[in-house]
């Protein structure tokens, strides 16, 4: 009962943490570019842009700023077997990722904020790069520590203290797992930053609304998103072979392969059961599958009845199969809603260039509003399938996840902080969600002409200073 | 010196900075409707902290990852044993983020009235609960052999424990308007000044007899010296108050600083003392981490740390201008529905 309720909030509270990060790691970096571009040119509306999709990116930073801090302290509270048995290994990483990314961000993100007037104007413009490489330099820590729980390396366990024991720290941070992961999340981010200025631009360009700020920012959204969604191709292509290679369970979870093949196919989709006894109908593409987790069109891949029979001979009877429906749907779906954010951007490049003979078609910009949802539903699943392919180990091979919940804590308390948490993040994103939408609406107009140069480094006044 | 006790104090120094940084923050967060009777006045009061809380609390964070990093049995004995409590305080600290960041979006009265509630229930609660919680690790706490927590919620409010969350609470509610004092011009200083010297010998009362039980219950011997440097810093403080600003900030801040060290000092060589069995307690070698794992932590805080402090120093620096009710724009918040 613990374990499910802990596993529930780790999930509610992790994930709905991860539906603002990506948007600030994306976000941060093309306000950045934004900016810059004004610094350097001069051009006006650059600065609207900057302003315009710098307040969307501060309203989104602040849920992800506070819903952070659960995730620092969670794990000692629902976890605690788990923190007692890893922590000379993971402590390491996130307590790196306060003292290097967290101070690093959120001290430059208030100087940037605050300080329009006050800081001479490159310096104004390095803080908001700061807040951007803090927002990586803290995914990658991250992203290392979750990676060691993937594929667990520069560790011993202690047989005397029955703990993992750090043996070798440049191990864990060049894990190769945590590189792949670190890219494919990176260029994730960079789709979902991307998707959201190209879907809020087309809005407005769908009402002939602000044209001068929305059409370059638009182009900048459908660049950004196609250039990434390639990336998550090749990165998740290297992620999968590693995948193959460390979890041979997921990969073939991933695909509901009960039988070990080779060649092996891909189905695009399945009706029917996935426990393995019988298929009603899929559709299938020969040698797909081999090619992702291998690199040739006839690799052998291993199936879920030969790994679980040898998970058994290592680690002693049990279920080692993740739950097959999970992964097999969220892969696809993560694929899915990735290909698609990368195809309307194509489509979307196409009817803007510059000498397209007619005007952008409507159906168009309402397509492009719609695709708002796919980074935010790729990056869900794409989670959801790495955690639940991991089951039902906590570390893989390592720890189980039901030898790592605080025993000490009632069922009674997780219960309550399950709701407490539940309860406030609803409410929350229906305030968010409610600012979000005005404060898309509210472009910045273009200013009056300047009457005599300011010292502020030709900030017009109306976009000085920010105060809460 | 031991590897564990260089981590043992680091760890106090990361609570140390987060006490004296976001001690203030609390403070003007509890004191907005005490002094803010206008809109602009409490406009003036959470701008004098807008763009430094953020910064402050990453101390908070960076004390619990620590913590995990360097005393994983710490962590997860004292995280899962003060599990509601530690649910209310982020639950508060939620509120008060995104309170800060949203109050002014929308221009609605009743919009920016709500979200100064969650300032106000968010910086009291962290205030009085970091008291109690420290308090209750000073004390101890029922651990069985296996460092688990048997208590429960009810446990933890014992009467030292709440006196030394009141002791929190007035004193960050003083270190906030001593701060109010240095930052500001016009009605919001004059009633922080006078909320400081009445508040101030509540604080100096609360605060005093909070450290002489702890001295007499749980104390080091030596840490009477910080006990007595807590009491004078506090009442120099309070006399400098309208006089001398800043120097009157720098002491509440020492005040802090020695409250700090009074309670790690009762704490040391525990972490987290069981009241069951004195052979059941956390201390700083059988919580701690290994050696290699402390070395590696001892060279990216030696290295990390002061750059930290650099730039956090120059962001004050840079915000070190008094805000006067002139400065703060007309609302910047938008309609709650589009025009």
């Amino acid at each position: 009962m613990n374990l499910d309720l802990a596993r529930w909030q780790f999930a509610v509270t992790t994930l709905y943490h991860f539906l603002f990060v990506p948007l600030t790691i994306g976000l941060s970096a093309l306000v950045a570019g934004m900016q810059t571009v004004w610094v350097r040119r001069g051009d006006e509306r650059y600065l609207r842009m900057t302003k315009f999709w710098g307040k969307l990116f501060l309203i989104n930073f602040a849920m992800g700023v506070v819903t952070g801090i659960v995730q620092e302290f969670q794990f000692g509270m629902n976890w605690s077997e788990y923190s007692r048995f890893v922590g000379d290994i993971f402590g390491a990483p996130l307590a790196i990722e306060g003292l290097l990314a967290f101070f690093l961000e959120s001290t430059f993100l208030g100087l940037w904020i605050f300080g329009w007037d006050k800081l001479p104007q490159k310096v104004h413009l390095a803080c908001i790069w700061l807040v951007s490489i803090g927002t990586m330099l803290s995914a990658y820590f991250i992203l290392a520590a979750n990676s060691w729980m993937q594929h667990p390396v520069g560790y011993v366990v202690n047989e005397a203290t029955g703990r993992a024991e750090l043996t070798d720290f440049g191990a864990v941070l060049t894990n190769s797992t945590a590189v792949g992961a670190f890219l494919h999340t990176i260029a994730a981010c960079f789709v979902t930053g991307g998707v959201f200025v190209l879907a809020i631009s087309a809005w407005h360009l769908a009402k002939e609304r602000h044209v001068d700020v929305m059409r370059p920012s638009i182009r900048i959204g459908l660049v950004v998103t196609l250039i990434a969604a390639l990336g998550t191709v090749v990165t998740g292509d290297l992620q999968a072979r590693l995948m193959t290679e460390q979890q041979p369970m997921k990969m073939a979870a991933a695909e509901a392969l009960y039988e070990t093949s080779a060649p092996a196919s891909f189905s695009l989709f399945t009706i029917g059961t996935l426990d393995g006894s019988q298929e009603l109908f899929s559709i299938r593409v020969p040698g797909v599958l081999s090619f992702m987790a291998t690199g040739t069109f006839d690799g052998e891949v291993e199936g879920i009845n030969d790994l679980q029979a040898a998970a058994e001979r290592a680690h002693g009877p049990g279920d080692y199969r993740p739950m097959i429906p999970v992964t097999y749907w969220t892969f696809r779906l993560m694929i899915g809603f990735g290909l698609l954010a990368g195809l309307v951007a194509a489509a979307g490049l196409w009817f803007t260039r510059r000498r397209a003979r007619g005007p952008v078609p409507r159906w168009f910009y309402r397509a492009a509003l719609l695709t708002l949802v796919t980074p935010f539903a790729a990056n869900s699943v794409g989670w959801i399938f790495t955690e639940m392919g991991r089951q039902p180990w906590l570390v893989f091979e390592v720890l189980r996840t039901a030898d790592g919940v605080s025993p000490e804590v009632g069922t009674a308390s997780v219960l309550t902080s399950l709701i407490v948490f539940t309860l406030l993040y609803g409410v929350l994103a229906v305030i968010d969600g409610l600012l979000m939408v005005r404060y898309a609406a509210e472009v910045p107009p273009p200013a009056p002409a300047a009457e005599g140069e300011d010292e502020t480094a030709g900030v017009p006044s109306a976009l000085a200073t920010t105060y809460y | 010196m031991a590897l564990t006790d260089i981590w043992f104090l680091l760890i106090a120094v990361l609570w140390t900075g987060y006490f004296v940084l976001e001690g203030f923050d609390f403070g003007v967060g509890m004191l907005l409707p005490v002094v803010g009777r206008t809109d602009n006045d409490r406009r003036v009061a959470i701008n004098t902290i807008g763009p430094v809380w953020d910064g402050n609390e990453v101390w908070l964070i960076v004390a619990g990852g620590a913590t995990f990093a360097a005393f994983p049995e710490w962590y997860a004995s004292l995280f899962s044993g003060f599990y509601l409590a530690l649910l209310l305080i982020l639950l508060a600290l939620i509120l008060r983020g995104v309170a800060f960041e949203f109050r002014g979006k929308i221009d609605s009265e009743r919009w920016r009235r709500n979200w100064d509630r969650a300032i106000v229930f968010g910086s009291l609660v962290p205030a009085l609960l970091w008291g109690v919680a420290f308090a209750n690790i000073v004390r101890g706490v029922p651990l069985d052999a296996q460092h688990a927590y048997t208590g429960t919620l009810l446990t933890l409010l014992n009467p030292y424990a709440l006196l030394g969350g009141l002791a929190t609470v007035a004193l960050f509610g003083l270190h906030g308007a001593v701060f109010l004092a240095l930052k500001t011009e016009g009605p919001v200083r004059e009633r922080a000044v006078d909320v400081a010297r009445r508040g101030g010998l509540l604080a100096l009362v609360v605060g005093g007899a909070f450290l002489v039980w702890t001295e007499l219950a749980h104390g080091a011997g030596w840490t009477v010296g910080a006990v007595a440097v807590a009491a004078a810093a506090l009442a120099g403080g309070l006399w400098l108050v309208n006089r001398r600003d800043g120097w009157a900030f720098a002491l509440t801040a020492v005040a802090i600083v020695a409250v700090t060290v009074t309670l790690f000092g009762s704490l040391y060589p525990d972490v987290l003392p069981s009241t069951i069995d004195p052979a059941y307690s956390l201390t700083t070698t059988n919580a701690a981490s290994t050696p290699y794992t402390l070395t590696i932590m001892t060279w990216v805080a030696a290295v990390f740390t002061p750059i930290v402090l650099a730039y956090q120093g120059w962001t004050f620096w840079v915000f070190r201008r008094r805000i006067r009710p002139s400065d703060i724009p007309a609302s910047s918040g938008v309609p709650a529905t589009a025009r």
